[in-house]
């Protein structure tokens, strides 16, 4: 049966779309994430407080149940955390921060991953060796140890902590750009372009690097996912980001001392919300995966 | 007249080098070895212009990778290839950068070979825009033109390759190599993946072709019938070295070599029915340890004891044959005659 | 004796883009020891067919309509359980790849015997004989040793022939090839063919010989059926179709053998590209690409058999014969 026979009209990226709306679940959870980062992107103008300005804050809102009412007039659907924070504002505003230390972390990541592993396929022979046993070393330690050691090292804040998330993540991107960019290497489109006397230069960005990067979004965004969790375990562990810029991972630590007298909903709802994200950005890029692997072609 | 190419004791080999454990099991004295395969052999070639040679062999004989070294994608071991007489490593700059647009490649597998993020018009027009044979006015009229001479419809030039069917993107393929103007084209397999009824049209466009561009060919193929039809002289060759290059005609009229004969032999044919198939005995040895002498002793009807310690050297026989074999061919009429009629009813 | 009468098969994919008549009603009937060769080009339904046969077609497709009668007995209604006893026993399949047959993972002296002891109660010994006998026919030298490697120590044509051995190991009334020599260099070719060819003679097995290579199965078949589109578009002995070929399409595909033309000359070939299995053409499915093509070919042609067996789907057959 050959159905590659098949003329097919659609471009490409038509035929990726249809292809990633044959699970409902990858559709819900893209809808979901769209939704998260609709919401995190207009927070200044659909919450009821600013929770980095002090003067919005006050303490005496503190640690009110949901769907208590706030000084200010306004009802805290979520609650409100030990310092006054309306829990609704805060976690909108969490989600930003979190949501743009991972975007961050993953996209330097990833640029900085490819150009090393396109170097290390092309140049190969000492280059290629020194650079894969770096990044077996790397791969090695988990990512939380390498980030914790480095936050230890350069201290608090958004962009040390991107840094850090950075650092713990490009081998990952590094061996998988070098193994497809070497798979690319040997078709023969590669061999026609070299024949075709253009330069080693215009090979690797025109023709390998489109093709390989495929794997690469779909790392991109397991990565991105990843980095928004390692983030939050920072934070929460305390060494992360500075009260003063509260991501989910800061809500969460936050609450956590008021677990146990009952007031679940400082750490619970930041929790939802966290949870949220992560599965939904994990969701869509098996998808991705799904579709985008050759092997798994139908 | 000198030859558009030559190529002189060029040899390929390919050095599996041992990592870390094995060259440490290897001071150790285990049996490992580094693994070299001579996939091709010392090969001598000349091919004048105009003409189609088809080079005939079974897999692992090295045909592809000669083939690749005569377009410069693949850097020698030992050995030279000639443009016009010039050594093409001797050559620099600008010069250089001519003799290898002079020479391209048509691939076998028709998906393999295009890239498949680039539409049809980038993946022909790129080559020629980046050398100057047109600038970006007249890429359009320049790319409409080469899908026209290859038999597409330029209104597709839109496209990206996987919208197209096999002998379609088998036609890209041939336009991207001509597109840079090239003298010389190395076929290899170039219609193997095709059905049998798009085989013939993309033939028919090479012969086609070859006529208005004044083309010369190499023409691989593990197909004897498909290089019957096309070359004007036929190359066999058999774990990396050539053993019978001679005229099409006189080739399958009488071939010399026992393995020629095999495999004219053995080729299917429309007109035999009902036949008894007789093929030769034993496998296609490994290239990574090739049998000593000449390679093919361990399958030839023939072998003499000299056969096994001796490699045969490549003689002229008549004005357009070479023949690679112990055997007095001459004096070999009657065996030849004896297996040709063996396999007829 | 007609061990096979395949009449009226339809296999269809319901796939995402539409339904897929990959097998599109196929007749044909085998007698026992005849060779068929089943011809055709990628997506013309050849291997379909044969998977079909064996009841190996996945979903998305199914046998839709039709019969296939092996020995009286319909394998379309049969359930899965008795084609599975079937199977291997006296309906064997070669594929092209022979690892689709083969576990890479098992020795194949294991494999030889279970494929033995799966349809037939003898003991280990016995079988272990019966594999050792099997690897001797198929002209594999020093069997006992071979019994003993792994399928990945074998070459490509050493793994054709194993493959080939547990086909006939429990002398099957009828052998289905699909492609079997394609991925195999010339003078290997010839080996494999010569081993099936000896071996459906000695044993009066039935072989169909699924291929695109008319040469092949011009020296091997009996018969031949040259399927298009899903149909079998013309059928018959070999010298007929080879000989005095009837339909536009095998005229043409004949033509497009370089071995059947003038060297040098231009080639005679068929215009078009290879049938897209969606958006066939209304009637006729090879209309499009036909140089006789009319009015009349927007209707379907029906199958016609003339007294010599010649069967053609076409209204405008080529070759006149001679009344006998």
């Amino acid at each position: 049966m050959n159905t590659e026979a098949t003329v097919m009209k659609e471009t490409p990226l038509q035929r990726f779309w249809s292809e990633f709306c044959e699970s409902r679940i990858a559709v819900a959870s893209l809808v979901v994430l769209l939704i998260i980062i609709l919401l995190a992107a207009l927070a200044p103008w659909i919450t009821p407080q600013n929770p980095y300005d002090l003067a919005q804050v006050d303490v005496l809102d503190g640690k009110l149940p949901p769907g208590s009412d706030a000084y200010a007039g306004y009802t805290m659907w979520l609650g409100s955390d030990g310092a006054g924070r309306d829990l609704y504002s805060a976690i909108l505003y969490g989600i930003r921060i979190s949501l743009t230390v991972g975007l961050a972390a993953g996209f330097i990541a990833l640029i900085i991953g490819t150009v090393i592993g396109l170097t290390a396929a092309y140049a190969g022979g000492r280059v290629d060796t020194f650079i894969m046993r770096a990044v077996d070393i790397q791969l090695s330690f988990p990512a939380v140890l390498i980030a914790l050691v480095l936050v230890a090292i350069l201290g608090r804040g958004i962009d040390k902590i991107i840094i850090a998330l950075v650092a713990a993540q490009w081998a990952y991107y590094a061996r998988t750009v070098r193994a497809t960019a070497m798979v690319e290497s040997a078709k023969e489109y590669v061999e026609a372009a070299r024949c075709l006397a253009l330069s080693t230069t215009r090979i690797v960005i025109r023709h390998v690097l489109p093709n390989c990067l495929a794997p690469l979004i779909v790392i991109g965004t397991v990565q991105t996912a990843s980095a928004i969790a390692l983030e939050s375990t920072l934070s929460f562990l305390g060494v992360g980001l500075r009260q003063t810029e509260p991501s989910l991972g800061v809500l969460i630590s936050n609450g956590f001392e008021y677990m146990m007298s009952g007031r679940y909903w400082i750490s619970f709802f930041p929790g939802i919300a966290l949870l949220l994200t992560i599965v939904s950005i994990n969701l869509v890029g098996d998808q991705l995966r799904d579709v985008l692997n050759p092997r798994l072609k139908r | 007249m000198t030859p558009v190419i030559e190529v002189r004791d060029l040899t390929k080999r390919f050095t599996k080098r041992l990592d870390l454990a094995g060259r440490i099991a290897h001071r150790l004295g285990a049996n490992i070895h580094e693994e070299v395969v001579h996939a091709v052999d010392g090969v001598n070639l000349s091919i004048n212009r105009g003409e189609v040679v088809g080079l005939v062999g079974e897999s692992g004989c090295g045909k592809s990778t000669l083939g690749r070294m005569i377009a410069g994608i693949l850097p020698q071991t030992e050995g030279s290839v000639l443009l016009d007489g010039k050594d093409t490593a001797s050559l620099a700059g600008p010069e250089s950068k001519a003799a290898a647009l002079a020479v391209q490649m048509i691939f076998q597998d028709p998906f393999a070979s295009l890239n498949p993020r680039l539409r049809v018009e980038q993946i022909i027009g790129e080559a020629p825009l980046v050398h100057g044979y047109t600038d970006r006015s007249g890429l359009s009229d320049y790319i409409d033109d080469v899908m026209l001479k290859v038999g597409l419809d330029p209104s597709l030039k839109q496209r990206y390759p996987h919208q197209f069917s096999g002998g379609q993107r088998q036609r890209i393929g041939i336009g991207r190599a001509l597109a840079v103007k090239p003298r010389f084209l190395v076929c290899d397999e170039a219609i193997a993946a095709l059905d049998v009824s798009i085989q013939a049209q993309v033939l028919n466009l090479f012969m086609d072709l070859r006529e208005q561009f004044d083309l010369t060919y190499l023409f691989i193929s593990h197909d004897l019938s498909v290089v019957e039809h096309i070359a004007d002289r036929i190359v066999i060759m058999y774990l990396g070295r050539v053993v019978e290059s001679a005229n099409t005609e006189a080739l399958f009229a009488d071939p010399q070599h026992p393995y020629t004969r095999a495999l004219l032999a053995e080729v299917p044919r429309l007109d035999q029915r009902k036949r008894n198939f007789t093929p030769i005995a034993g496998e296609i040895p490994s290239p990574l340890n090739p049998p000593s002498g000449c390679h093919f002793h361990p399958r030839c009807p023939h072998v003499m004891p000299v056969c096994k310690t001796e490699v045969p050297v490549l003689e002229k026989h008549q004005a357009f044959r070479e023949v690679s074999c112990h055997l007095d061919t001459t004096d070999s009429h009657d065996i030849n005659n004896h297996s040709a009629q063996s396999d007829s009813p | 004796m007609t061990i096979l009468a395949v009449d009226s098969l339809k296999t269809h994919f319901f796939t995402r883009a539409g339904v897929v008549r990959a097998v599109d009603g196929v007749s044909f009937s085998l007698g026992q020891g005849e060779v068929m060769g089943l011809v055709g080009e990628s997506g013309s339904g050849k291997s379909v067919t044969g998977f079909s046969i064996l009841g190996l077609v996945d979903p998305p497709g199914r046998v839709v309509e039709g019969s296939m009668l092996f020995h009286g007995e319909d394998l379309v209604t049969m359930p899965t359980r008795e084609i599975r006893a079937l199977r291997g026993s006296r309906i064997a399949m070669i594929f092209q790849d022979p690892m689709m047959t083969l576990n890479p993972v098992l020795r194949i002296d294991t494999q030889m015997i279970e494929a033995i002891l799966a349809h037939e109660k003898v003991s280990r010994k016995e079988a272990l004989k019966r594999a050792c006998d099997g690897l001797a026919q198929v002209g594999i030298p020093s069997p006992e040793q071979r019994l003993r490697n792994y399928p990945h120590q074998l070459s490509g044509g050493m793994r054709q022939r194993v493959a080939i051995a547990i086909a006939f190991l429990n002398n099957p009334d009828l052998v289905i090839a699909d492609e079997p020599t394609t991925a195999l260099d010339v003078t290997i070719q010839a080996q494999i063919v010569h081993v099936a060819q000896n071996l459906c003679r000695e044993r009066g097995t039935a072989l169909i010989w699924i291929t695109h290579d008319l040469a092949v199965v011009a020296g091997l078949a009996d018969h031949i059926a040259v399927m298009y589109a899903g149909r079998v578009v013309e059928a018959g002995q070999t010298d007929d179709v080879i000989d005095r070929p009837r339909h536009p399409y095998t005229v043409g595909l004949l033509g497009s053998v370089p071995s059947a033309n003038r060297r040098g000359q231009r080639l005679t070939q068929i215009p078009g590209m290879t049938p897209n299995m969606l958006s066939l053409p209304e009637g006729c499915a090879f209309r499009d690409r036909c140089t006789h093509n009319d009015e009349r070919c927007k209707e379907s042609p029906e199958i016609t058999t003339d007294s010599g067996g010649h069967a053609i789907r076409c209204f405008h057959p080529q070759y006149e014969k001679a009344p006998a």
